[in-house]
């Protein structure tokens, strides 16, 4: 008998360890022949912790589950949620980037390689530097971190680059509330993202990398760095990748809590050890990235995503997806929501059927008032705009961001003035400084939307005003999209910015 | 962590930083080495990194400064991080911050008086979907409410 109890964060968080402790104290109390296996989650958060029992005919689900129901569940009379396999909202997905998190135990190299792993790489050693970049630029596949930029070109653009050393930098601060896919994956299938560097490595002729990994998120720093050391070991990395005769390696570089770091060029800065300033574009990091050489900096979904482009083909990726945003998307549903969690699927899905259908509305029960879409430099979307279908263009085109696809739901008792207001007061703090109208506009911001509630007349003028300064002359998108969920607030709930100045009259 | 009464010698800090010497970039690695190490960093760090990496020691201030995560000044014994972002307001996570900063007796960043506990804003765990989150020396909580955080304070003031 097998027994799965996910080690991923999320489920740590809410007693998944605890359960595993009674697990295996009432097996060997009970001299049962069971083996319990740490994965990742299967991304149904509120399932977890979800425990599967594989007695020999499929992986059983059981959960929430608490350290009292244990014994329930060891002698069958527990009542279980069948087949994990079938519960619809694991069912109705599209998995490609997330087929094996929540499947394999996260550190078996050999588990990994049964379940299709390595198998891209394989095949990418048997191709030209220019083929493999082609394959990326065929997928269609663009940058999940949230400007979704196509990933074919920054690559051929590093790989065209004459230079004696490249990178590849995978970008792994995230930062942006609502967001969760990176943790995800890095916990419950690091040796993807492993094999996705390794691919890029050889497609642009990079020989080493680094992941920039938040220290908010130490399981996922914990499990990277294992993750590392066993493809080290296995000849996954180092000086001949499988065999190959190509040497790629690389190493897990934690973050030190500032958000902004995010932003690819105060990434790099960091990462040479410098204060996490923004770097004025050009130069690309294209061209001229870490340590001024031609460096790759791609999100760790998009990373994670190119080893079963090069294990199925490029054609079968892209034949998912809508318009210009091929394959997959990997939306994280959270916040105020009855079914939170992972959900993979095709891009092409309405807001609406995301937030009410597979979300299955509020957690509370409420009315949705509004979603917050891209983290908190996206837009909040209201109900009126629930028709939207999830795509880059689609989003664009209705005044929002997909950003890294996190969707957080509020209920009707969100004060969107607060939420503006919080969203300034987020820029101000993490400003990194080094332009003008992030560093004092976010301050004036906040003291802008304070004069809106004391009713100030003039104020939501001078507040659209300012947004637009910032959105022009902002260095990156700290201070150049933060006007997004300051102006959506304002334009699509304009009564919880009118009631103050009302009542002041 | 090593007593924090005495400040560390500049042999001593030069023993934790010098084995990350050799890495791209190694300014970060060894701040966090001398946190882990010290539970700070250390006043007496600034003139031997900007020695040993060949910096000014305004470039070092400058970077230590910078991060949210660097302190120049001891926390109580433990470290609560309460998540301010949206996805945890969205289930009531400002009300839950500010009754667990009433009941400890402390704003943003304080340390109680009994020495036991430093609260801590923090921007997203990536525990979106189980709302309200904190993180209790590196142990991460969800689904908080005020009955469960008043469980996590128990066990840092026993």
């Amino acid at each position: 008998m097998k027994i799965y109890v996910p080690m991923d964060s999320a489920a740590t968080a809410l007693g998944a360890d605890e359960v595993a402790e009674v697990l295996a104290r009432e097996i060997a109390a009970r001299g049962i022949d069971a083996q319990i296996i740490r994965n990742g989650t299967r991304g149904m958060i509120w399932l977890e912790p979800l425990v599967e029992i594989d007695r020999g005919d499929g992986r059983i689900g059981y959960g929430p589950v608490t350290p009292a129901d244990v014994p329930a569940i060891l002698d069958g009379s527990a009542e279980s949620l069948g087949r994990v396999e079938e519960i619809p909202f694991f069912a109705n997905q599209t998995r490609l980037t997330f087929a094996r998190c929540g499947v394999i135990d996260p550190l078996d190299l050999d588990d990994y390689a049964a379940h299709g792993g390595l198998a891209g790489l394989t095949r990418a050693i048997a191709m030209s530097s220019a083929e493999i970049v082609q394959e990326v630029a065929d997928s269609g596949l663009r940058g999940r971190g949230g400007a979704g930029f196509p990933t074919g070109i920054k690559w051929k653009t590093v790989a065209e680059a004459a230079a004696d050393q490249k990178y590849i930098v995978c970008n792994a601060d995230e930062g942006d509330s609502g967001t969760f896919a990176d943790r995800m994956i890095m916990e419950g299938d690091p040796f993807t993202l492993i094999e996705g560097m390794a691919i890029a490595g050889l497609g642009v002729g990079a020989t080493r990398g680094y992941v920039y990994l938040r220290s908010e998120y130490p399981d996922a720093i914990r499990v990277m760095r294992a993750a590392v050391k066993i493809a080290r070991q296995r000849g996954m990395l180092g000086a001949d990748v499988l065999g190959s005769g190509r040497a790629f390696d690389m190493e897990i570089r934690q973050g030190a809590g500032a958000y902004v770091c995010g932003e690819e060029t105060s990434l790099l800065n960091s990462l040479e050890g410098k204060r996490g300033v923004v770097r004025a574009k050009p130069p690309l990091p294209a061209l001229e990235g870490f340590l001024g050489k031609p460096t790759v900096v791609n999100n760790v979904i998009s990373l994670a995503t190119v080893p079963v482009i090069f294990e199925k083909g490029a054609k079968h990726y892209a034949d998912f997806g809508l318009g210009r945003s091929r394959g997959t998307v990997t939306l994280q549903i959270a916040g105020n929501v009855k079914h939170g969690g992972l959900y993979e699927t095709a891009f092409g899905l309405t807001l609406g059927e995301v937030v009410n259908g597979i979300g299955g509305g509020t957690a509370t029960g409420r009315p949705v008032k509004a979603v917050q879409v891209g983290g908190p430099l996206g837009a909040y979307m209201p109900v009126s705009k629930f028709d939207t279908p999830v795509g880059y263009e689609e989003f664009d085109k209705n005044g929002g961001l997909i950003g890294h696809a996190g969707l957080v739901v509020f209920d009707d008792s969100a004060d969107m003035l607060q939420m503006a207001r919080f969203a300034m007061e987020f820029c101000a703090v993490e400003s990194c400084g080094k332009c003008t109208p992030c560093r004092i506009g976010a301050v004036r911001g906040v003291e802008t939307i304070d004069r809106i509630a004391a009713g100030d007349p003039g104020a939501a003028d001078l507040l659209t005003d300012l947004c637009e300064t910032m959105k022009d002359g902002s260095l990156c998108a700290l201070g150049g999209f933060t006007p997004f969920p300051v102006m959506s607030a304002l334009t699509q709930f304009p009564d919880d910015f009118a009631c103050q100045k009302e009542a002041a009259e | 962590m090593l007593d924090r009464a005495q400040a560390p010698s500049t042999e001593e800090i030069r023993e934790v930083v010098m084995p990350l010497a050799g890495l791209e970039g190694p300014l970060l690695p060894m701040l966090h080495a001398l946190q882990d190490t010290y539970g700070l960093i250390p006043e007496g760090a600034v003139p031997v990194l900007a020695d040993l990496l060949n910096l000014g020691r305004a470039e070092v201030h400058g970077v230590i400064s910078f991060y949210h995560d660097f302190r120049d000044h001891p926390t109580g014994r433990h470290v609560l991080k309460i998540c301010r972002a949206e996805a945890c307001q969205s289930m009531g996570g400002n009300a839950l911050a500010a009754a667990t900063l009433k009941k400890l007796g402390v704003d943003w960043h304080g340390t109680t008086a009994d020495g036991a506990v430093t609260v801590e804003p923090i921007y997203c765990l990536g525990l979106c979907a189980c709302a309200p989150a904190a993180m209790l020396d590196g142990r991460v909580v969800g689904r908080l409410d005020e009955d469960r955080m008043g469980k996590l304070l128990a066990e840092v003031r026993a």
